[in-house]
């Protein structure tokens, strides 16, 4: 392993042609994920928030180059990963795993867990022979809290929860560096989510891995990450470390959407930041700033120039242009790429 | 606008009695919704949550008689809603109270909407259909009940098709169509789940605004206790088909009597702040509730939740508990409530 971040991102992007018309041209293209760049240090677990179609998920799968990206690059563990041809990517494979949302589908219901568990062990060629193929799956199961008898049943005998632990077991099996989930506790009952997020914050601790965290409960998000990047039409508007963006937030969407979150204590009250109307589509974004034209605060300035991201020191970041008065204080010079704040290379759009 | 009578008096608008609800299954019957009583004053907010399969949803859909019987079967209770049991009622009579009197709006707002009529014509048909409009004034009325939601340009929305709009933008159609004949109760199932947080905030505050313009009755299904909180003045907590809790909002948070209700409370991780342990950056455990929702088909003796309670004893396993007040006007179905301090 080498020093410096698990992960380093620098102006992703993912674009996905559109095609019309009767000759299938491409007449546009969805800017999926538009520009963003950050690092994660290892064993740590970043949080990706956004609302539905901010990119959070592609950028999450992009990562893993389960897209393609259309610019920029990933690396991993400094290994450029866009760059590299399938047969490279392969050993890399095993380091880095994804988590997904809907554990009903996401497991293949024909298989028995010894064979959902005991696969990733065949494909890469790590277990030698089946007694420790099936020591392996043992000690998943018990690492999952769950019955060693599991192992010759199927999915569908196993709750919404079981289910998730098996992906979860799936995922950790090769001991890999790095876990992207995806909306891992969303389609789980509130009693379980907790349980969830247990397991996850215990495997991290036991196993020093580093986790993605993509999700949209903001609540389950600051209680796991370490830092938080809130997306919004395919770019990162904030980043901070979790307690300050919760303390803090700076962006006036991160100020909405953390408003706009129901809390569980009928005596609280605040002014609610309602922000009115809906995210624009990343097939059209408004020129400027995206989030301008649903913003409290835009100015002449936010409808014609995309603001970076400027930093507000401690790592935290904004792409606001209120954050700029603020971000000279704390920044004065300017800083080098590939430290913490190298997540300001976020170039302004064309256009 | 003129209809059956209103209440009278300071009664309930909606009285739930003794509501049980059977699904159909291979091996026979189960209760799916088992003794469930509850009511809901004119003008307040009842908020009913639980997980899935608690039965909250086949509680809402069976006061209106809107589930599939079968496999549905109401197999015993009242519904009296202004005064008259609807599981009384002839099917024509329950379609003249139904969208006019007591109205519903679904998790679903991709689904539930018709996708070969504008929405302005599913709006329509409602104020036609109860209130004898005449074609053009249902339009006016759709175009008028569109801008009391907060869709823009309602009167070419009123033209849109179903899937020219957004979830957000459905949702609030769903709402237009399910007060154009001016209810005096609505039930919500879910009705913010499948919107994103800001989209949900926005929706919360109409219904909060038209309920308090029109003096509406609210029941609320939902799984979120945040937005319960926000939403809801008395609550009524289900699980594995019975009520275990029913209170007004702040004595439900504040002092739960019911162990499952301070579970769900205590796993949450917004109302862990401020008493994290360990140091900052320091990842720290949820209290989760152990276990798992037990299957319909498969319950425990006794008490539904004992296996998972961790004040449960040897009485829970023998005698299912019933619903009685606790202090004030606070009912738990517990032999072994949490404590008030």
């Amino acid at each position: 392993m080498t020093e410096g971040p698990l992960l380093q991102v620098e102006g992703l992007k993912v674009h996905f042609p559109v095609r019309g018309g009767l000759l299938g041209r491409v007449r546009g293209a969805v800017r999926a994920v538009d520009g963003v760049s950050f690092d994660v240090a290892r064993g740590e677990t970043l949080g990706l928030v956004g609302e539905s179609g901010c990119g959070k998920s592609t950028l999450g799968r992009a990562l893993l180059r389960l897209v393609p990206s259309t610019e920029g690059h990933v690396r991993f563990d400094g290994q450029d990963l866009t760059r590299m041809s399938q047969r490279a990517l392969r050993p890399l494979r095993r380091r880095m795993q994804l988590v997904f949302q809907d554990p009903y589908a996401s497991l293949n219901p024909r298989m028995t867990v010894r064979d959902i568990l005991g696969e990733p062990f065949d494909i890469h060629g790590l277990a030698r022979g089946p007694g420790e193929r099936e020591r392996e799956v043992a000690a998943l199961l018990d690492a999952m809290g769950l019955p060693r008898e599991a192992m010759g049943r199927q999915p569908h005998e196993f709750s919404g929860g079981q289910r998730q632990r098996l992906c979860i077991a799936r995922a950790i099996a090769l001991r890999p560096d790095l876990v992207v989930a995806d909306e891992p506790i969303s389609a789980l009952d509130v009693s379980i989510q907790a349980q969830i997020v247990n397991l996850l914050v215990d495997l991290q601790r036991e196993r020093g891995l580093t986790y993605v965290f993509i999700a949209h409960d903001l609540n389950i998000v600051e209680h796991v990450s370490t830092r938080v990047a809130v997306m919004y039409l395919g770019r990162i508007v904030e980043l901070a470390p979790s307690a300050a963006l919760y303390r803090r937030p700076h962006h006036p969407y991160t100020q909405a959407l953390l408003s706009a979150v129901p809390v569980p204590d009928p005596g609280h009250s605040r002014p609610r930041l309602l922000v009115p109307g809906e995210p624009p589509s990343p097939l059209a974004p408004p020129p400027g700033c995206a989030f301008h034209p649903r913003c409290p605060q835009a100015m002449e300035r936010c409808r014609h120039e995309s603001p970076p991201l400027y930093p507000l020191g401690g790592g935290h970041a904004a792409a606001c242009f209120l954050a700029e008065a603020e971000s000279r204080q704390a920044a004065p010079a300017p800083l080098s790429a590939g430290g913490v704040d190298g997540v300001l290379a976020q170039s302004p759009s064309p256009g | 606008m003129t209809g059956a009578a209103r209440p009278s008096g300071d009664g309930p608008l909606l009285d739930v009695r003794g509501l049980v609800v059977e699904l159909a299954r291979d091996s026979g019957p189960v209760r799916a919704v088992d003794g469930v009583s509850f009511s809901v004053a004119p003008g307040g907010t009842l908020g009913v949550v639980g997980e899935s399969g608690c039965g909250k949803s086949l509680t809402a859909l069976s006061v209106l008689r809107l589930a599939p019987e079968p496999p549905v079967r109401v197999a015993a209770g009242q519904v009296l809603f202004q005064g008259q049991d609807l599981l009384a009622l002839p099917q024509d009579a329950l379609r003249r109270v139904r969208g006019r009197h007591a109205a519903m709006v679904f998790q679903e707002p991709m689904t539930s909407l018709n996708p070969v009529f504008t929405v302005g014509e599913q709006i329509a048909e409602g104020v036609r259909l109860h209130l004898g409009a005449s074609r053009s004034q249902a339009r006016e009325r759709a175009v008028e009940m569109l801008r009391q939601v907060g869709i823009p340009a309602p009167g070419e929305r009123v033209d849109a098709w179903p899937h020219q709009l957004s979830g957000g933008m459905r949702q609030r159609v769903m709402i237009a169509m399910a007060l154009a004949c001016d209810p005096a109760l609505l039930i919500a199932d879910e009705p913010t789940t499948a919107l994103d947080v800001t989209i949900q905030a926005q929706i919360l505050e109409l219904l909060k605004r038209l309920q308090a313009e029109r003096g509406m009755a609210v029941m609320l299904i939902t799984h979120d206790l945040g937005v319960v909180a926000e939403s809801c003045d008395t609550v009524v907590v289900m699980y594995a088909g019975r009520v275990v809790e029913h209170a007004p909002v702040r004595e439900l948070f504040a002092r739960p009597a019911h162990p499952y209700t301070a579970g769900l409370l205590r796993s949450l991780p917004a109302l862990a702040r401020g008493q994290e342990e360990g140091a900052p950056g320091a990842r720290r455990r949820l209290r989760a509730i152990p276990g798992m929702v037990p299957s319909l088909g498969r319950l425990p003796t006794g008490c539904a939740f004992r296996e998972r309670c961790d004040r449960a004893q040897e009485l829970c396993a023998r005698v299912a508990p019933v619903l009685e007040p606790k202090r004030g006007a606070q009912l738990a179905a517990c032999h072994h409530p949490v404590p008030a301090s």
